[in-house]
């Protein structure tokens, strides 16, 4: 399966053409993704608000941003610059370190983790071995930052917020480790890259959401209490706690939350295409179409095309999910706290068990369908 | 010098420079607070440190366990039970703390000993196995390392049975340290919706 495009490749070729070491090379292509993928989680932070705005509106029959550009795409950038010319507030009686800290803490390990969603065979900034697990490590940090900055704001709203989302976001990381747990075992491999090629044999057919439909559904409702999305965004819980743990927060730094909150909704959504949906993966094999159009699959055009079509798979399944998460949250009421931590431990975690369980079993029973 | 190596350098100064001063800070600052949130900081730099020495998962499990699971259970006990408390002077602190410094000097002497005594270099370069250490772990918790894997995970389930015990008292008729009929009116039971009261 060593096909695709190899970029950092050619790039590299391409400076050694004007005579510099491979090191150098190197040193100037690393920060050439990282930058792309940073623009790419602010501009889908971007789509999204607005979908969410025009979304909304819809299920509420009203228009929405209608003035700022066509349809009011232009609204979230008005959003964000309004909130960058905000004044700088940190409260007189607030613990100024641990207040700016906080919200750098929650957005950092989010951001890390764009790392490892691969948009194609080449097209990620790097194929760590330990892959989704870094995934599930770096988004046990943000607890922290919640927690941070829910106790430097000395406000009792915001103590309650930060210690909601951190208890939470505990109690949700379980089930969703256990699912994706049971995605590794299927796939004898950590790295998002061999989990996509698993699915990759008979497109549509063979994708995880037909072998995992109950690691899908675990999955997606601790996705969605992880991002603090609103059947299940107690932490910021406006009719009882003001806004939790962003209650004493302005300017940029409730943007930092704000940003968080959407790149991993994103992310989110991604990941469940990366593990459930085939990935980049079209729905008819690739392979098929190039042998249907009589072209050799290493072709220029083709490859070229792949990619495109990687790219365009991707971001299509994430924010077909994205939708799913938008619609949900104007059309479901909130849970109660005990409704959340039973959901949580009573309900997903003996699943999610059963499920690991089941699928192991499934393994040594039929290896040739999930995975020798 | 090559330039990978110049950074491996640099990162393990700046890396080593944070364990040292977080971990002084984690002792030595007055508010506990800080020293929790300190401690997140230097359990990362120890993971930054595994990175360094290229075992991915190891580093991945620190941040995972001792940033995601216990650090955070510190800071979670500390800011429910954060309440400003006026502590009595120790009398006899002085001599509490020439026992409590002997004790760590002689856990460092023996730090010292095991470093300057271990064989460190790897017998050949190419031993480092890198990417391939998660499958290596695995091989070893279910070979050599197979009973003291259970045995902690029997050591751990007696932790959460013995927390579900203390939490849970109401389903206990006797009270377990004194062994007298617990006062069942006194805890906290599910109360009766609202709503089906008031007709």
């Amino acid at each position: 399966m060593e096909y695709g495009l190899d970029l950092e490749y050619s790039f590299n070729e391409f400076l050694k053409g004007f005579g510099l070491s491979s090191e150098i090379a190197h040193i100037i292509w690393l920060p050439l993704p990282m930058l792309l993928v940073l623009v790419a989680a602010v501009v889908g932070v971007l789509v999204t608000v607005w979908l969410e705005r025009k979304i909304s509106a819809a299920a509420q029959q009203r228009i929405g941003p209608e003035y700022a550009g066509a349809l009011g795409v232009l609204q979230p950038i008005a959003d964000g610059l309004k909130l960058l010319l905000k004044e700088d507030i940190i409260p007189a009686k607030a613990d100024g370190i641990l207040f700016t800290a906080g919200p750098i803490l929650v957005l950092v390990p989010v951001i890390l983790s764009w790392l490892i969603v691969p948009f194609g065979q080449n097209l990620l900034i790097s194929n760590v071995g330990i892959g989704i697990f870094l995934w599930i490590a770096l988004s046990s940090i943000q607890p922290i930052g919640l927690l941070m900055s829910g106790y430097a704001s000395n406000n009792k709203y915001s103590l309650l917020g930060g210690l909601r989302a951190a208890a939470q976001s505990i109690s949700y990381e379980i089930p969703l480790a256990l699912s994706v747990l049971a995605i590794v075992l299927m796939t004898n491999s950590l790295s998002t890259i061999d989990i996509v090629n698993q699915q990759s044999g008979a497109g549509i057919l063979s994708w995880n959401i037909w072998r995992q439909p109950v690691g899908f559904i675990v999955f997606w409702i601790c996705a969605l209490a992880e991002c603090e999305r609103l059947p299940f965004d107690l932490p910021e819980a406006e009719e009882e706690l003001v806004a939790g743990y962003q209650t004493e927060y302005a300017g940029m730094k409730f943007a930092l939350f704000y940003l968080g909150s959407y790149i991993n909704l994103i992310l989110s959504a991604l990941l469940v295409s990366i593990l459930y949906l085939g990935g980049w993966g079209f729905p008819i094999p690739v392979e098929l179409i190039a042998k249907f159009l009589n072209l050799p699959i290493n072709a220029p055009f083709i490859q070229v095309f792949t990619a495109s079509i990687g790219i365009v798979m991707t971001v299509l399944k994430a924010y077909l999910l994205v939708f799913i998460a938008i619609l949900l949250r104007w059309t479901t009421p909130r849970v109660r706290i005990d409704q959340l931590l039973d959901l949580g431990w009573k309900f997903l975690l003996p699943i999610s068990l059963a499920n690991l369980l089941i699928t192991a079993g499934l393994k040594l029973a039929f290896p040739q369908f999930f995975g020798g | 010098m090559s330039i990978a190596i110049t950074t491996q350098i640099i990162c393990f100064t700046i890396l080593s420079l944070v364990i040292l001063i977080g971990a002084l800070g984690v002792v030595l600052l007055e508010s506990i607070v800080y020293s929790a949130f300190l401690l997140g900081g230097v359990f990362m730099s120890v993971a930054g440190l595994y990175l360094l020495l290229n075992a991915s998962f190891v580093a991945a499990a620190q941040v995972l366990v001792y940033v995601g699971a216990v650090n955070v259970l510190i800071i979670f006990a500390i800011m429910l039970v954060n309440k400003k408390e006026d502590l009595k002077p120790i009398n006899d602190i002085k001599s509490r703390r020439i026992i409590s410094t002997t004790i760590c000097l002689t856990l460092l002497s023996l730090l010292i000993r095991v470093d300057l005594t271990n064989v460190w270099s790897l017998s050949s370069p190419q031993n480092s196995i890198g990417e391939e250490s998660t499958i290596r772990i695995g091989e070893h918790l279910f070979s050599d390392y197979l009973l003291p894997f259970e045995v902690a995970s029997v050591l751990l389930l007696m932790a959460m049975i013995g927390a579900i015990v203390l939490a849970r008292r109401d389903v206990m008729s006797k009270d377990i340290s004194t062994g007298l009929p617990v006062d069942q009116e006194l805890i906290e039971k599910s109360s009766e919706p609202l709503l089906t009261n008031k007709n």
